[in-house]
C-alpha cells in the first residue's frame, strides 16, 4: 500500500515539474495518434458512407470485414506492418521502420476500420430517414453524400473520439513498429510498460494519468461542443 | 409557375405494383391533367401511397406504364415534381437552413437563395421562426415547412401524401389553404387522403382506391352526389371499409 501512495506522490511531483523528457513523450504520443485518427477519417469517412449507400459486389464482404476489423488485435496489426516494412519486406526500401511515420501507419490500420464501420451505420440510419426527400429533390451522389456527411456531423464527433481512444491507448502495434526508442519512437504507452517493468513505478504512473487526462479533456471538450451546438441545430 | 415545356398530363397505364408475393395495385389506368385537383382517396392500405411514390418516381412498378408528356431522363422529370409526405422529413438544419439546402440542391444560385428562402417562410407563415431548428417545430410548423421547402422548387406538379393525418383541425387548414396557394399558382396537385371533409374541400377530381384497385375517377362532385360502386358508396357514407 506504500509503494502505492508513494508511487502517486511522485507522479504528481513529475507531472508538476514538466519534465522535458516526459514532455517529449506525451507529445509524440500525441502527434503520432493524431495524425493516425486525420488519416483513418480521411478514409474511414467516405469508405463508411459509400458502403451505406452503394450496392456494389462484394459490399456484403466489405461490411463484414468493417466489423471483424474493429477488433483487430494491435500485435497482429504491429506484426504485419513489421514485416512489411521490414529491410527485407515489400516496402523495406522505404526505410521507416523503428519510426513515427511507421507507427502512425500501424494506428491508422487500427483506426479505420472503426470510423468506417460506426459511419456505415450512421449514415445508413440517416439515409433511411432522409432518403425519400433527397431522391425527391433528385439530389446526386455527391449532395446526397455532403447532406448526410453535414447533418450527422455531431454523431461523426463521437467516432472520431471513439478512434482517438483506440489510438491513443494502444501499446502493441507502436511497440512492434516503432521499438520505443528513447527520444525517437517512445510514447506514453510504451514508456508505461516499459517504466512498470523496471518496477520505475512513479514513472509509470504519471505518464497512465496524463493518459487519463488527456482522454478526460478531448471527450469533455467535443461534448461540450456537441451540447451548445446541438441545442443550436437541433441534432437530436 | 409552368415550366417552359409541361410534363402534363400523366398518363398512367396498366400499372401494377407487387411486394414478393402480393399485388399491392392492380392494372391501374388513369390519366392525369393539368390544372386540376386530383384527390386520391379511400382507406387505410388502398394503395394511395404507393401510387404517388410509383408516378413520382421513388418507386418502380412491376410492370405497367408511367408517362408524362415529352418524357425523357427520370431526372428531367423528377425535377418539375415536388412531394410532401405524411411525415415531413427535417433536416438536422434551422428552418431557413432547410429551404437553403433545397435551393442548393436545385443548383440556385447563391446569391439568389436567401431572399427566396425567406419569401418562401413568409408565404408559410415562419418568417418568425427562421432560424429555429426544424426539428424543434410543432408537427404544423414542419408540415407547413414542407410546403415551403416544395414552394421554391417551383413545382409544376405536386404531390402530397396524406399531409394532414396527424395535424389538428387548426393546422390542417393553414395547411390546405397553403395547397389551396400552389393550385392558385398554376401547380398540379395530387393528394392522397382518407379524410372525406378534406376531398371535399380540396377536389376538383377523386381517383378512389380500394385494396390496391381503382374503382372510381370522377368529377368531386359527381363522386359525393353520385357514386357509382358500392365501395365508393359505403365510403361516403363514412362506413368502415378494409
Amino acid at each position: 500500500m506504500d509503494t502505492f501512495f508513494h508511487a502517486f506522490a511522485e507522479a504528481g511531483a513529475l507531472l508538476a515539474s514538466l519534465d522535458a523528457d516526459f514532455l517529449e513523450i506525451v507529445g509524440l504520443s500525441l502527434r503520432v495518434s493524431l495524425s493516425a485518427v486525420a488519416i483513418a477519417c480521411l478514409i474511414g469517412f467516405p469508405l463508411g458512407a459509400a458502403v451505406a449507400l452503394y450496392k456494389f459486389p462484394g459490399r456484403g464482404v466489405v461490411s463484414l470485414l468493417l466489423n471483424t476489423f474493429m477488433g483487430l488485435p494491435p500485435v497482429v496489426v504491429g506484426l504485419i506492418v513489421f514485416l512489411m516494412l521490414s529491410r527485407s519486406g515489400p516496402l523495406g526500401v522505404l526505410g521507416l521502420l523503428f519510426t513515427p511515420t511507421a507507427m502512425i501507419i500501424a494506428q491508422a490500420i487500427l483506426v479505420t476500420p472503426i470510423v468506417a464501420a460506426l459511419t456505415r451505420q450512421i449514415v445508413e440510419d440517416l439515409w433511411r430517414e432522409y432518403g425519400d426527400h433527397l431522391r425527391s429533390l433528385n439530389a446526386g451522389p455527391i449532395d446526397t453524400l455532403g447532406t448526410l456527411i453535414y447533418d450527422a456531423r455531431f454523431s461523426l464527433a463521437t467516432v472520431v473520439l471513439a478512434g482517438f481512444g483506440r489510438a491513443i491507448a494502444e501499446v502493441g502495434a507502436v511497440m512492434i513498429v516503432g521499438g520505443n526508442i528513447d527520444h525517437a519512437t517512445r510514447v506514453m504507452t510504451t514508456a508505461i510498460a516499459l517504466e512498470t517493468s523496471k518496477g520505475n513505478l512513479a514513472t509509470a504512473l504519471g505518464l497512465g494519468i496524463v493518459l487519463l487526462v488527456i482522454a478526460l479533456s478531448v471527450n469533455a471538450t467535443v461534448q461540450i461542443v456537441n451540447n451548445a451546438s446541438a441545442r443550436k441545430a437541433a441534432l437530436a | 409557375m409552368s415550366a417552359p415545356q409541361s410534363i402534363l398530363p400523366l398518363e398512367i397505364r396498366r400499372l401494377v405494383f407487387e411486394s414478393g408475393d402480393t399485388r399491392l395495385l392492380h392494372d391501374i389506368d388513369v390519366t392525369l391533367s393539368a390544372g386540376r385537383r386530383t384527390i386520391i382517396l379511400g382507406p387505410n392500405g388502398a394503395g394511395k401511397s404507393l401510387l404517388l411514390r410509383l408516378c413520382h418516381g421513388l418507386l418502380k412498378p412491376t410492370s405497367g406504364e408511367i408517362i408524362w408528356r415529352g418524357a425523357g431522363t427520370r431526372s428531367r422529370v423528377i425535377r418539375h415534381q415536388a412531394m410532401v409526405f405524411q411525415r415531413p422529413v427535417m433536416l438536422r438544419r434551422t428552418a431557413i437552413g432547410n429551404i437553403l439546402h433545397t435551393l442548393r440542391i436545385r443548383d440556385v444560385p447563391r446569391r439568389e437563395r436567401r431572399e427566396r428562402a425567406e419569401a418562401a417562410l413568409a408565404l408559410a407563415g415562419l418568417s418568425h421562426l427562421a432560424n429555429r431548428p426544424a426539428r424543434l417545430m410543432s408537427g404544423g410548423e414542419q408540415q407547413r415547412l414542407a410546403l415551403a421547402r416544395a414552394w421554391v422548387t417551383e413545382p409544376e406538379v405536386l404531390f402530397l401524401d396524406e399531409p394532414t393525418a396527424s395535424l389538428d383541425p387548426a393546422a390542417t387548414r393553414t395547411v390546405e389553404s397553403l395547397v389551396e396557394g400552389f393550385h392558385a399558382a398554376g401547380t398540379k396537385i395530387i393528394m392522397a387522403t382518407h379524410d372525406l371533409g378534406q376531398a371535399r374541400r380540396l377536389a376538383d377530381d377523386i381517383v378512389f382506391l380500394h385494396k390496391g384497385r381503382l374503382l372510381e375517377f370522377t368529377p368531386a362532385s359527381e363522386f359525393f352526389e353520385n357514386p357509382q360502386t358500392p365501395e365508393a358508396r359505403a365510403f361516403t357514407q363514412g362506413e368502415l371499409l378494409w
